[in-house]
């Protein structure tokens, strides 16, 4: 009865959660092959839904996608009745410069400074944080992560989800992030009167054009082929003057993100804006600046005590129906996983799922000057995609198997495994 | 004349606690034609659910209702009962007091804040019971209360549930050893140490007791000189503890810091206890399902501080398998807004069937609250604190439409509008725009004693 129970329990394992049971002394690795993923429901995300098409991945790429195609020497997958997508990009997250957020000594996305431009998130990646594999079963494969605090806290970069060394899991795209100077409390704590919040919020900006100019100066003498001093904070500015990084400028309230649209436009360049909490308010200001947002999280309270409940939830879609560009983000660490139900939310709250769909695909790799590469499903883009059982934003979903640049990823992380060895304990009490 | 006297202070007294006493606000509501999900008796199709003076009435088809009772037409749509929150700090003003590792004699009823817009905003997402607890910063902390979330009063009183048994938080690990061990070096500083502060609370109870009961046998024996111990209610409540009358909340995560709080109950005769957060819930399922009411959990909450590193999403499909009552928790003004999503992630994280994850956030913490007799499912005779939602309330697309406590409608999604402020306090308050957005939190009041990130 017992070793029935345990078969039961096996299979059911093997079936319903498409988990793979751990064989001891088995070495389970991400690892590279010619697969051949058959009778497939393909959402493309760019050429709409192809129903019982084949996807061949060779050398990491994605290199055919058509009916009935050959078989030869290839791993074949069979997809009958399931699902494949591109895999899901998160625009914002500390993932892998972070492990345990209360532990200082883990905590590596903070540099000391208000202007550190130069700091790399990418150096401080662990690509072997317990995190990582438990946020690539979930069919996120690719975030960004990025550094927080003062006015320039460091330079983001774009990871995909495997790889043994930052460089290998490096995605491509870097940005400096920014905050913008805020005339908004940070909290409930936070009493200063509001002329106060104005002036500190004034002085700040004083101090980073200050920056700007300096920056200028650092770019023109560069240019003219003049000898310049070791200064890292400002060879970095001067890159995003010289439009060769971009900017990312975090901004949420509503007069700050109008503040910021005209420093940007005096200041000559295209920033991607991220957080916009309270976009929906000058949605339509941003979508005639033509400024891209990564917004989110979406599952968050109101940044306001007299907004609707649903504020957060509409956010996305007002801004998306504005004409705005639109990614969304977690700024999660360990729990980046939820980026598709950040997505669901935000799809049910008015945006649908095609668009929340772009919203984690097509359109941030967009932003990120990727789209040859990434963010959707066409042949010769990265075979970065995964299998699931049905639509990825419902929690009742099964990810049954995830692709990283062609690199078949195993199906398990430290919550699996724990759910394996103790579902079913051997010594009752 | 003294019997009279009498007769009228009595009346006085009657009138002053019955005739006068303004009851809860109770209402009558025939919903039609719903998918009802009962959580006890399955899902009931096409399903009318007859509400009078706050109570279910009747559950059938094409039920009748008098005249002037309003009829929500639910064609379509899913009626489950109010959601249930086990472990919250919403509707509370101050959080910790945080003064000493047994703080048994503090009351959470007394600094409720009916103001609290996330009153609303938990409403609007289909919750209408809060267990309102004391914060983490002592082994044995406050008394808690729970809360029916009647939104609109300016009345604390009126939210307070008073069926509800009683209930007290305890707290294991890291936070009781960081603000008494770490900030005030005082026992405890290790898990030791908690050890210790319970059982000296326990043993000093007893002898507060005997002490108490020697009194009271010397009375009876008509001793005339001995006096009335000092009342002590920090002691007098651990021995309600003992004597079965108080439920035991505890915030735990590491499965070995839950063995010892079971074995000490199982020593002291508590049976009465459950355990919070409890991450590490899954190594130990089957003592916590042989010896505890239960287990209330985080959905996926993990690795934000080290006792919770070796977490698992897993921690709700294990424990439910194990037989043990288990619930999933909020501890967040945010995440309470959405608590039946919580819920959904046990079917990605472990396979959980549609009425094991509702009876998570419904039936289950009920039955932690020891309030199951009156709400938790759709049955007749219980509380009408329902919410009716447009899709099955599993699906990340479903949005909950109308939240009704004992009947009464507090949130209606048609009509929702801008600053619910307004409905308890009718002057326009300052309302600046907050960066973060603090939500209550265990650790809560604790924060000056620290310079670190908050902890839960």
């Amino acid at each position: 009865m017992k070793a029935f129970k345990l078969f039961l329990g096996l299979c059911f394992l093997l079936l319903n959660q498409g988990l793979i049971a751990q064989i001891e002394g088995e070495v389970i690795k991400p690892f590279k092959a010619n697969f051949l993923l058959t009778n497939a429901t393909i959402y493309t995300v760019t050429n709409g839904v192809l129903e019982n098409h084949d996807l061949l991945i060779e050398n990491g790429l994605i290199k055919v996608i058509g009916r009935d195609l050959p078989e030869q020497n290839h791993t074949i997958i069979d997809c009958s009745g399931k699902f494949i997508y591109p895999g899901f990009i998160d625009g914002g997250t500390s993932l892998g410069i972070v492990e345990i957020n209360a532990l200082r000594e883990t905590q590596d996305y903070m540099e000391l400074g208000k202007v550190t431009p130069q700091m790399q998130a990418l150096t401080a990646v662990n690509p072997n944080g317990v995190a990582i594999p438990v946020t690539r079963v979930s069919g996120v494969t690719t975030v960004l992560t990025q550094p927080r605090g003062g006015y320039f806290p460091g330079t983001a970069a774009l990871i995909n989800l495997n790889g043994y060394t930052p460089e290998q899991m490096y995605g491509g795209f870097k940005g400096v992030n920014m905050n913008f100077p805020s005339a908004a409390r940070s909290g409930s704590y936070d009493n200063r009167s509001l002329s106060d919040l104005n002036k500190a919020a004034k002085e700040s900006l004083k101090e980073i054009d200050e920056l700007w100019e300096k920056a200028a100066t650092y770019l023109s003498i560069k240019k003219k082929g003049g000898e310049l001093e070791y200064y890292p904070e400002m060879e970095q500015i001067s890159k995003v003057l010289d439009k060769e990084l971009p900017l990312l400028i975090e901004v949420n309230a509503a007069q700050d993100i109008i503040s910021a649209l005209a420093w940007a436009k005096e200041k000559q360049i295209t920033p991607i804006l991220t957080g916009v909490a309270e976009g929906w308010k000058v949605a339509d200001k941003i979508a005639a600046a033509g400024i891209p947002v990564i917004t989110g999280p979406v599952l968050a309270l109101p940044t306001r005590n007299s907004d609707k409940y649903d504020a957060p939830y509409n956010n996305p879609a007002l801004l998306q129906k504005a004409g705005v560009k639109i990614a969304l983000r977690t700024m999660e660490a360990e729990n980046v996983r939820n980026l598709p139900f950040h997505a669901g939310f935000a799809a049910a709250y008015g945006m649908g799922t095609d668009e929340a769909l772009k919203a984690i695909t097509i359109n941030p790799a967009e932003m990120f000057g990727l789209s040859e590469q990434m963010g959707s499903l066409e042949e010769g883009k990265n075979a970065t995609l995964f299998i699931s059982d049905g639509d990825p934003f419902e929690p009742k979903t099964q990810i049954q198997q995830v692709f990283i640049k062609g690199y078949r990823i195993p199906m398990t992380n430290r919550h699996i495994r724990l759910y394996q060895e103790f579902l079913n304990r051997e010594m009752q009490p | 004349m003294n019997k009279k006297l009498l007769l009228l202070a009595g009346l006085i007294i009657w009138l002053g606690t019955e005739g006068f006493s303004q009851k809860n606000p109770v209402a009558d509501v025939l919903i039609k034609n719903a998918h009802v999900i009962t959580i006890t008796n399955g899902t009931l199709e096409d399903t009318d659910v007859l509400i009078q003076d706050g109570i279910i009435k009747e559950i059938g088809a094409n039920l009748k209702a008098k005249k002037n009772i309003p009829v929500v037409d639910a064609t379509g749509q899913y009626l489950m009962p109010g959601i249930i929150d086990a472990h919250s700090h919403l509707a509370l003003e101050i959080i910790n007091e945080a003064s000493s590792p047994i703080t048994s004699e503090v009351q959470m009823r007394d600094v409720i804040d009916p103001f609290d817009i996330s009153i609303y905003r938990a409403l609007a997402g289909g919750t209408t019971i809060s267990h309102a607890m004391h914060g983490s910063a002592n082994v044995i902390g406050g008394q808690n209360v729970t809360l029916k979330l009647r939104y609109g009063t300016a009345d604390p009183e009126k939210l307070i549930m008073e069926e509800a048994p009683r209930t007290i938080k305890f707290a294991l690990g890291e936070n009781p050893t960081r603000v008494h061990g770490i900030g005030k070096n005082l026992q405890p500083r290790s898990r030791m140490g908690v050890e210790a502060v319970i059982r000296n609370g326990f043993e000093e109870a007893l002898q507060y007791k005997r002490v108490w009961a020697k009194w009271e046998k010397d009375k009876q024996d008509k001793k005339i000189n001995s006096t009335p111990p000092k009342y002590n209610s920090r002691l007098q409540t651990l021995v309600d503890i003992l004597e079965g009358e108080i439920i035991i909340h505890c915030h735990s995560y590491r499965a070995d810091e839950i063995y010892m709080l079971i074995q000490v109950c199982q020593e002291y005769g508590i049976d009465k206890i459950v355990f919070s957060h409890v991450n590490e819930g899954f190594k130990v399922a089957p003592e916590l399902a042989k010896y505890t009411m239960g287990a209330s959990v985080f959905s996926d909450w993990w690795a934000y501080k080290f006792e919770v590193y070796y977490s698992t999403a897993y921690n709700a499909a294990i424990l439910t398998k194990n037989g043990v009552v288990t619930s999933i928790n909020s501890d967040s003004d945010e995440l309470i807004r959405h608590l039946y999503h919580e819920a959904a992630k046990t079917q990605r994280y472990g396979g959980l069937s549609d009425d094991e994850a509702l009876a998570l956030i419904t039936i289950n913490p009920a039955k932690q609250l020891g309030i199951d007799q009156f709400v938790g499912s759709i049955e007749v005779g219980k509380q009408a604190d329902l919410v009716l939602f447009d899709k099955h309330p599993l699906s990340i697309y479903a949005i909950p439409q109308i939240t009704w406590v004992d009947g009464v409608k507090y949130f209606d999604r048609a009509s929702d509008e801008a600053d619910q402020r307004l409905k308890i306090n009718v002057k326009r308050s300052p309302d600046p725009f907050l960066l973060s957005t603090g939500t209550h939190n265990c650790m809560q009041d604790v924060d000056m004693l620290f310079t670190e990130n908050q902890h839960y």
